[in-house]
């Protein structure tokens, strides 16, 4: 039940990999925590990996509207990475699908940031 | 929790606490529920959802966590359709005073994206002014059944 992010740097791009539910509570305060922590540190190019993310609420979609706005304000970049079904379901029903960048491929994901 | 069964019809109601458990609970009883009553993995999954989110609302923009309110969570399953009530004891709810979360200046806006999804995820809802409170019920319709609550006939 519990949200577990941990973070990886590849060529300049600060991976955070996600896994398990971004809800209200808990999940959602990770998330807030994790991205605002590296948002501190100067990481500029944030790329959230999804993958592991088994569900997202109201709540968790406030919270990565709130993560890309506030990466955005301090100068940097946020995407999306490997979104389930039911997540890109989800985006694209709040119409968010088109604010984020979302990637499916890491390599490629990386290559967006760096171009 | 209280349970009972009249004909074609399985009530199950729950008195909750103002709590994030709380939340978690009502999630699960309807996700539990919805697929006892014939929804698939994925229809049970946005009816938990709808639940989930009603019920968030109850705790948080109704009852504001107060320990002293509760939450009533009701289910009735028919054949045909799959009724869920969630009602809260705060200050009242006006369902058209609530922004559309997807016009252009609420895109990326932190909240209120909780009633749309549950309209996107369920057939019917509606509201109603409780003294004290709000009450949202929720309805899905089981495939096959139309809205009259008729099974559609073999051809």
């Amino acid at each position: 039940m519990t949200m577990k992010a941990s973070s990886r740097q590849v060529d300049g791009v600060t991976i955070v990999d996600l896994s398990g539910r971004i809800t209200l509570g808990e999940g959602s305060v990770v998330l807030r925590d994790t991205v605002k922590d590296l948002s501190t540190q100067g990481h500029k190019k944030i790329l959230l990996n999804l993958g592991d993310v088994t569900y997202i609420d109201s709540s968790g979609i406030g919270e990565l509207v709130s993560a890309y706005t506030s990466v955005r304000n301090a100068g940097g970049e946020l995407k999306l990475l490997n979104l389930t079904k039911k997540v890109h379901d989800l985006l694209q029903i709040t119409k968010l699908y088109t604010v984020f960048d979302i990637q499916d491929d890491e390599a490629s994901a990386i290559g967006a940031f760096n171009r | 929790m209280d349970e009972c069964h009249a004909m074609n019809a399985t009530r199950v109601s729950y008195t909750l606490e103002s709590s994030l458990a709380s939340v978690n609970k009502a999630e699960q009883a309807a996700a539990e529920i919805s697929a006892k009553s014939g929804f698939d993995e994925d229809e049970s999954g946005r009816i938990a959802m709808a639940v989930r989110e009603a019920t968030v609302n109850a705790v948080l923009h109704g009852n504001r966590y107060d320990p002293s309110k509760r939450v009533t969570v009701s289910f009735e399953s028919t054949p045909e359709t799959l009724t869920i009530s969630v009602r809260d004891e705060g200050p009242g709810l006006d369902p058209a005073t609530l922004p559309d979360p997807l016009a252009p200046e609420n895109l990326l806006k932190q909240s209120g994206r909780g009633i749309f999804l549950i309209r996107a995820f369920m057939d019917e809802i509606r509201f109603r002014a409780m003294s004290p409170g709000t009450e949202i019920t929720m309805i899905k319709f089981v495939r096959g059944a139309d809205r009259d609550g008729n099974k559609e006939a073999n051809q």
